[in-house]
């Protein structure tokens, strides 16, 4: 997927016409625009998702965004598990904007991508191979029946006669797409379970792949864009002249949430806005910081909030309890900081809009660039590029809008690129949190009462008071506890907020997996046997506890120093236990090794699920060691030396032990984040005896 | 604005800019070789490892001024069809997620066989710490030096 704008890719949206509705509304026909026959002559579409060239290539529609958890390899085993075709003969390109990829929303978030095109890929990939058999029978003047598909071409079973694809392609594409291809029954797959090498490996170990930060347009100018520090701050004025001198620089804008330096390179762009002056009206946060943050939202952790659940009678339990526990467990504000840092490529003209991007959402990016240029959806092609990570960050598009806006003002093709610095200080971050628990055990030691109150923002929006994203993790625990209740507040700090890979669960399981560690220390239970007997009645939370426990070795002793933590979720569908193996030097944990089982229901590309379950338990185990911090209404952290993340030299050992299953697939690509931290943290317990209840871990501060 | 003469992947390359330009946005923007990457502007990430004479060297925090006369190799010039074994063995073990980081960690790995064909786990974390991998392929990254260093290192 190159970056080299053609004819073909520029005016792809034109191609599509919404047609025959089959498969469940899902799938489309094509028509070509007059002008484009010729161009398109080559590959013919057989539906939204697959085309068949004439030369026999087979080219994939991918509507899911690339950012490394792997759709361009698991969505094409998908088609091309029932289209029969040859694997090495694929090639791939992004979907351009239109309801057949999606909707209300076309994008990528959620752990969705195979989750949702389990079935609809496979069923567009069977109604593709069944266009070409009926292709063949037309041309032998037989009955289909009588004919098969195999490796990229169409057998007459009676005489053993052979068309290949390519040469049924034109015929192909003109019959009526049908309805209800039969499918495979999942014991005849070939592809699917298996994992063929990742179709983007070759482009991203020789600089070809082509990210947002890569696009270059005829006569581009590059921007940068100065943001006011403070959140929800404005340009009050501003003085180009020092900004303007700098050579390379071209212009100098105004747009709705700053001042874009525009110049013939993007150095030159950053020189500008260091010396660019701006006055700046910094609003009403201009005196809040964490500590006061923290406070207000300890403040309404005193109160009752909206109740998320209430099952039994916490009060009565709690005081009947044989021993009661009480905690405050924290997190901190995070950024999602992906490798490449945000970028857009823009050109609005008066009767059209271009605009090249890596994004997660391609439904918000054509929402935001109709607003900001004032054009129709007609009138404007969104082209997505590979994402340099993602985590959630690039499911909004405020930086599409900028790059539009700045265009659209400055009258050229822009680039904006975001730094480093831009990227940390204007996220819209996961959001901080307060959480209080209390809990009690009987008298032989099980727990009767879970009661917890929850303050943290709200993005998601709230039903009855409650942001289902801020409670996830907490209120929907399925442990056999007779009595829980809990309880929300939604505070308005006033700090952007919004998804971040695993979500609520990236705070609310560490909150409550170290909490059921509590309770089972209060009740004297040996953590994997406490859960076990509370989870005893799910068995798929049950068998990855007791694969991760088993692989383990889970009550075996360990060398001298080394300690075990536990910790067990379902986010999104897929199951998953880890444990922690860790030591602690001169106040420092190390993890050695991590243990974890997933059962995710039925796996698409294994290499690529062990692949993001470690992923994931990085992302993770960053998150213990990152913050993100208000003084004056700005963020401190400015870059990588004060932001930290996972290296290479504090990565553990993973092994990865995937349950067999045919059952619906999970999510994968945000399933291993949350867990991570409170087997680590657990361990941390088990090594010191002291509990870690506020991120980022600190040991001194325990 | 100064003309600096410096060698890139092996060829004669003359550009025009400003001096103080990091080496990162000369290749990028002024020469258009846009497989060596920008995370950071501040040498703490990695994204943009080049060799400089031989050296990995971060090019967002090397000016222009001091390339003058000297060698450049980038990703595009590593190997002429993907075939350095380091490049290879990345292909093998499916190393890349997003794959932004990549060519950073190739350039940073393939500096570290030159010089030390047969690294152990702990050479590998010592140098390969300052490349920072948020899809978190470390593991894999491991692996695939290994593997490399197996099929012969250096090319």
């Amino acid at each position: 997927m190159s970056t080299t704008l053609n004819t073909a890719t520029v005016n792809r949206r034109g191609f599509l016409k919404t047609g025959a509705a089959a498969a469940g509304g899902l799938l489309i026909g094509f028509t070509l625009p007059e002008s484009s026959r010729l161009a398109a002559a080559t590959t013919p579409k057989l539906n939204a998702f697959v085309q068949i060239g004439t030369d026999d290539s087979i080219n994939l529609i991918i509507h899911k965004s690339e950012m490394g958890q792997g759709p361009v390899t698991a969505l094409s085993q998908l088609l091309a598990e029932e289209l029969e075709c040859d694997w090495k003969k694929i090639k791939t390109e992004f979907a351009p904007v239109d309801p057949a990829y999606g909707t209300p929303l076309q994008g990528t978030f959620g752990s969705m991508s195979i989750r949702t095109s389990y079935a609809p890929l496979r069923q567009a990939g069977a109604q593709a191979r069944e266009m070409l058999i009926q292709a063949a029978a037309q041309k032998w003047g037989v009955d289909k029946s009588q004919c098969r598909a195999e490796n990229n071409n169409v057998i007459n079973t009676a005489t053993n006669a052979r068309l290949s694809y390519g040469s049924l392609a034109d015929a192909a594409s003109k019959l009526t797409p049908p309805t209800g291809a039969k499918m495979k029954d999942p014991a005849q797959f070939k592809l699917i379970g298996t994992s063929p090498k990742r179709l983007d490996t070759p482009s991203k170990v020789n600089g070809t792949a082509g990210f947002g930060i890569d696009v270059k347009v005829p006569g581009m100018q590059y921007a940068v864009l100065q943001r006011c520090p403070v959140f929800g701050g404005k340009v009050a004025s501003f003085d180009a002249a020092k900004a303007k001198a700098v050579p390379g620089v071209k212009q100098v804008v105004q747009i709705s949430n700053g001042v874009a330096v525009l110049a013939d390179n993007t150095w030159a762009a950053m020189e500008g806005r260091k010396v660019l002056q701006v006055k700046w009206d910094e609003g009403k946060l201009a005196n809040t910081s964490s500590a006061t943050i923290r406070q207000m939202f300890a403040d309404l952790a005193d109160k009752p909030g909206a109740v998320a659940r209430n099952v039994g009678n916490v009060e009565t339990a709690m005081s009947a309890g044989a021993k009661k526990i009480e905690a405050v467990y924290e997190a901190p504000y995070l950024s999602h900081a992906p490798m490449e840092p945000l970028t857009c490529a823009a050109h609005v003209r008066a009767d059209g809009c271009d605009v090249w991007s890596g994004m997660q959402i391609q439904s918000i990016a054509m929402q935001t660039a109709m607003e900001k240029s004032g054009l129709k959806q007609n009138q404007i092609s969104i082209h997505t590029q590979y994402l340099g990570g993602g985590f959630g960050r690039r499911g909004g598009a405020d930086f599409v809008g900028e790059a539009v806006e700045i265009s659209k003002v400055a009258g050229v093709p822009v680039k904006l690129t975001w730094t480093r610095d831009d990227d940390l200080q204007h996220d819209t971050y996961r959001p901080a949190s307060y959480t209080k628990f209390s809990g009690a055990v009987d008298a032989d030691g099980w727990p009767v009462a879970f009661n917890v109150r929850v303050a943290c923002p709200s993005f998601a929006g709230l039903q009855n008071g409650v942001d289902r994203a801020a409670v996830e993790g907490i209120a929907d625990i399925v442990y056999a506890i007779p009595n829980i209740r809990v309880e929300y507040h939604a505070p308005d700090a006033g700090i952007p907020t919004s998804y971040w890979r695993s979500v609520g669960y990236s705070q609310n399981t560490f909150f409550t997996e170290s909490f059921i560690d509590e309770l089972a220390a209060a009740g004297k239970k040996d953590p994997v046997e406490f859960r076990r007997k509370l989870l005893a009645s799910v068995p798929r939370y049950l068998g990855v506890l007791n694969l991760a426990a088993e692989k383990a070795d889970w009550g075996k002793p360990l060398p001298a120093g080394r300690f075990r933590g536990v910790a067990v979720v379902n986010n999104l569908g897929s199951f998953n236990a880890q444990v922690a193996e860790i030591s602690i030097t001169q106040g420092k944990v190390k993890v050695h090794r991590v243990v974890c089982a997933v059962d995710c229901g039925q796996q698409v590309n294994p290499a690529i699920i062990v692949q993001q379950i470690r992923s994931g338990i990085v992302y993770g185990m960053s998150a213990l060691k990152g913050e993100i911090t208000i003084d004056k209404g700005r963020v401190q952290q400015q870059n990588f030396n004060n932001y930290e993340v996972l290296r290479i030299d504090e990565m553990p050992v993973v092994d990865v032990h995937l349950v067999e299953s045919h059952a619906n697939p999970g999510g994968i690509g945000e399933a291993s984040t949350p867990t991570i931290g409170p087997a680590i943290s657990n361990a941390v317990f088990a090594a010191t005896g002291k509990r870690i209840r506020k991120l980022p871990l600190r040991l001194d501060q325990a | 604005m100064a003309t600096i003469k410096f060698t890139l992947n092996g060829n004669p390359q003359t550009v025009d800019v400003v001096p103080q330009m990091p080496l990162l946005w000369a290749l990028r923007d002024v020469v258009g070789m846009t497989g060596t990457k920008f995370g950071c502007g501040i040498g703490q990430c990695g994204a943009c490892t080049v060799h400089v004479n031989g050296q990995a060297t971060r090019s967002c925090s090397m000016a222009m001024s001091a390339v003058a006369g000297k060698s450049v190799t980038t990703i595009e010039g590593l190997s002429a069809s993907s075939n350095h074994p380091v490049q290879q063995a990345w292909i093998e073990i499916d190393v890349p997620q997003c794959g932004y980081c990549q060519s950073g960690q190739i350039m940073q790995a393939a500096a570290l066989l030159a010089k030390t064909p047969k690294p152990t786990d702990a050479d590998i974390d010592e140098v390969m710490k300052g490349n920072i991998c948020r899809c978190g392929t470390y593991q894999e990254i491991r692996r695939a030096i290994h593997r490399a260093s197996e099929m012969g290192g250096r090319a």
